[in-house]
């Protein structure tokens, strides 16, 4: 059920401002890709013109092809809100909706795109908490609010809640940077489960995370301030932390820069 | 005392001299007794109570200050100083508040009766002890409930459209008239609902004469409302964090149903607070009333047809009887006036306190 996309010359702008230039790449089905490379290297932005999130910010807009299973997302009758239920999102701070609980938090996805029938929504509920390993901390407290929850929970509510929808693309930007160690090995772990069903797409500061969590990684970087992230290389994750083909990669990793 | 390499370095002391804990309470009372004596027995200034208390705290400050820089030093003598002030000034703050509301209930409980609940000032004179407030209290209820129908859709749905959906040119004129609407004064409001509802469109389906009600004097007031309620509402939405919208959009909800089912009970309790506000204003309102309304002493709890009064107006005119019965009547009214907007407040605060944002 998970998908392959490519990018095919995906520009990136913030009104006049190019946050990243042409990238072109694939992302197998059913893998982790690790997006990594120092800050305003543009892999933020990259992740979020997967789901055409990026444009959701004033004046952005977005340049090139991105396909999912061979439909451009960026075609003019494609309906956004179609995309972004197929490709889920977690961010890196925890956001619960304050307003719902615990419950409301879960289906809200379900819930606000028509899903009616207690039974359904329900079944729903317990299925994508259980999956985000959270069952068993939250199970007897649905109905208290969703910042009730400790920093930790709050995340894999938000995991929950993406994965609620039955998306079959995760992208996850630096989910685990606001968390403590116990909180992101949770997090990590649940990756792990996840990485059958789904494709995951992770940006991560940790290169150790990547490390421990990815299939591939891809490494952005800047050449300067002001110039337009790219991507610098793109291989299995093995690879790019032994034998880098490229010096930039090399010394990133080595902590030589960045 | 420790040495390093010869020089004798002088022990920090982190318990510094103290003012015992009763000085504050000391000064004040020698501060006033000396006031008391030199203004008020002594003459001097007029001899008034007011210049009495000025003087006191006058006094009062200068002492602790004196007392505080002798024994504590300066920055204790500035902190003291200052927390003096401050607790001055919360006073000098709520007094006219204590003051309004002691008299409204002392001039207004004399009236405080079952007849002024059940009664309307039909058949009654300035100069018969009866009558009551209860077409007025019929005639405000109504009003400000439909002004509040017509303001919370219209005032929530402009708000709704400037800060998530407009883009350059029209949001930002609508901004600009809520803005200029803000200080329109309450009667031009008045004037316009008369020269614009009651005199041009009612005299078409009214047989040519014009219509005087009370659902003319709930425009007025709704022309008042409404740039209180949009501002608050645009301020609420504002502060709520784009990452909640972000969340929204990104499990795939319509933008629509991310501002009605995330967006706005976010913001709920601000929203709530700003039409509050609004109806606390608009309840209290005369001028625009008297014209469009026109006032009635009889009941009439059919705001679409004939004239209808209002607690304010109410007050007004009772308040103008050059008799022993029409301004306990008039204060009566103005406490009832009080408690309904209060009871309105914290029944909304109430309601709306479970949907606080976190922090």
């Amino acid at each position: 059920m998970a998908k392959r996309i490519d990018a095919f010359g995906v520009s990136a702008f913030y009104g006049s401002f190019k946050a990243i230039d042409s990238i072109s790449m694939t992302i197998e089905p059913k893998t982790v890709t690790a997006l990594i490379g120092p800050s305003g290297c543009g892999k933020s932005t990259f992740l979020r013109t997967i789901n055409r999130m990026h444009e959701v910010v004033p004046g952005a807009r977005v340049e090139g092809r991105l396909t999912v299973d061979e439909q451009n997302i960026y075609d003019r009758d494609v309906d956004v809100t179609a995309v972004r239920r197929m490709i889920g999102m977690v961010f890196q701070r925890p956001n619960p909706f304050p307003t719902m609980s615990v419950y409301d938090n879960v289906v809200a996805g379900l819930r606000l795109a028509g899903v009616r029938g207690r039974s359904t929504l329900d079944d729903a509920c317990e299925r994508a908490l259980r999956r985000a390993n959270l069952w068993t901390e939250v199970s007897t407290r649905l109905n208290r609010p969703g910042g009730s929850l400790s920093g930790g929970q709050q995340q894999r509510l938000c995991i929950a809640r993406a994965i609620a929808v039955e998306p079959e693309v995760l992208l996850m930007d630096e989910p685990c940077s606001a968390l403590d160690p116990i909180s992101t090995r949770a997090v990590e772990d649940l990756i792990g489960e996840l990485r059958g069903d789904y494709t995951i797409v992770i940006v991560t500061h940790n290169m150790q995370q990547a490390a421990r969590v990815s299939d591939r990684t891809a490494f952005f970087a800047i050449d300067s301030t002001g110039e337009p992230g790219r991507l610098v290389e793109y291989d299995e994750t093995s690879r790019i932390f032994s034998s880098p083909r490229v010096k930039k990669t090399e010394d990133y990793i080595a902590g030589r820069f960045g | 005392m420790t040495t390093v390499t010869g020089t004798v370095v002088p022990r920090r002391d982190l318990r510094p001299r103290r003012l015992p804990s009763w000085s504050p309470a000391l000064v004040a009372a020698l501060a006033a007794t000396v006031a008391v004596l030199a203004v008020r027995l002594g003459g001097l200034l007029g001899g008034g109570w007011a210049l009495t208390t000025v003087v006191a705290v006058a006094l009062f400050l200068t002492g602790l200050g004196t007392a505080s820089r002798l024994v504590e030093g300066a920055r204790s003598a500035r902190d003291r100083v200052a927390t003096a002030l401050v607790y001055s000034a919360f006073t000098l703050a709520l007094l006219p508040l204590v003051s309004v509301a002691a008299t409204l209930v002392a001039r207004g409980v004399s009236r405080l009766d079952g007849t002024f609940f059940s009664h309307s000032m039909r058949n009654i004179t300035a100069f018969d002890s009866a009558g009551g407030a209860y077409h007025a209290i019929v005639g405000t209820v109504e009003q400000v409930g439909i002004a509040v129908m017509i303001t919370v859709p219209l005032g929530v749905a402009a708000a709704v459209y400037v800060v998530e959906y407009g883009r350059g040119g029209l949001a930002r004129a609508i901004q600009f008239v809520v803005d200029v609407m803000t200080g329109v004064p309450s009667i031009v409001a008045g004037l316009f609902v008369l020269a614009f509802w009651v005199l041009v469109v009612t005299p078409v389906i009214n047989d040519g004469r014009p219509g005087y009600s009370g659902f003319a004097a709930a425009l007025a007031l709704s022309v008042l409302m409404l740039p209180t309620v949009t501002r608050s509402t645009e301020e609420m939405l504002r502060l709520v964090p784009a990452t909640l919208r972000e969340g929204a959009y990104a499990l795939g909800i319509a933008k629509w149903k991310t501002v009605a089912r995330v967006v706005l009970p976010a913001a709920r309790g601000g929203i709530v607070t700003g039409v509050m506000l609004a109806i606390a204003r608009a309840a209290g309102e005369t001028a625009p009333v008297l014209l469009v309304a026109g006032g009635n002493p009889a009941i009439n709890f059919n705001p679409f047809r004939d004239s209808q009064a209002s607690l304010s107006l109410f007050i007004y005119d009772q308040a103008g009887l050059a008799s022993k019965y029409g301004p306990p009547r008039a204060w009566t009214a103005a406490l009832t006036l009080v408690a309904l907007v209060l009871a309105l407040t914290v029944a909304a605060k109430l309601l709306s306190r479970r949907t606080r944002l976190p922090r």
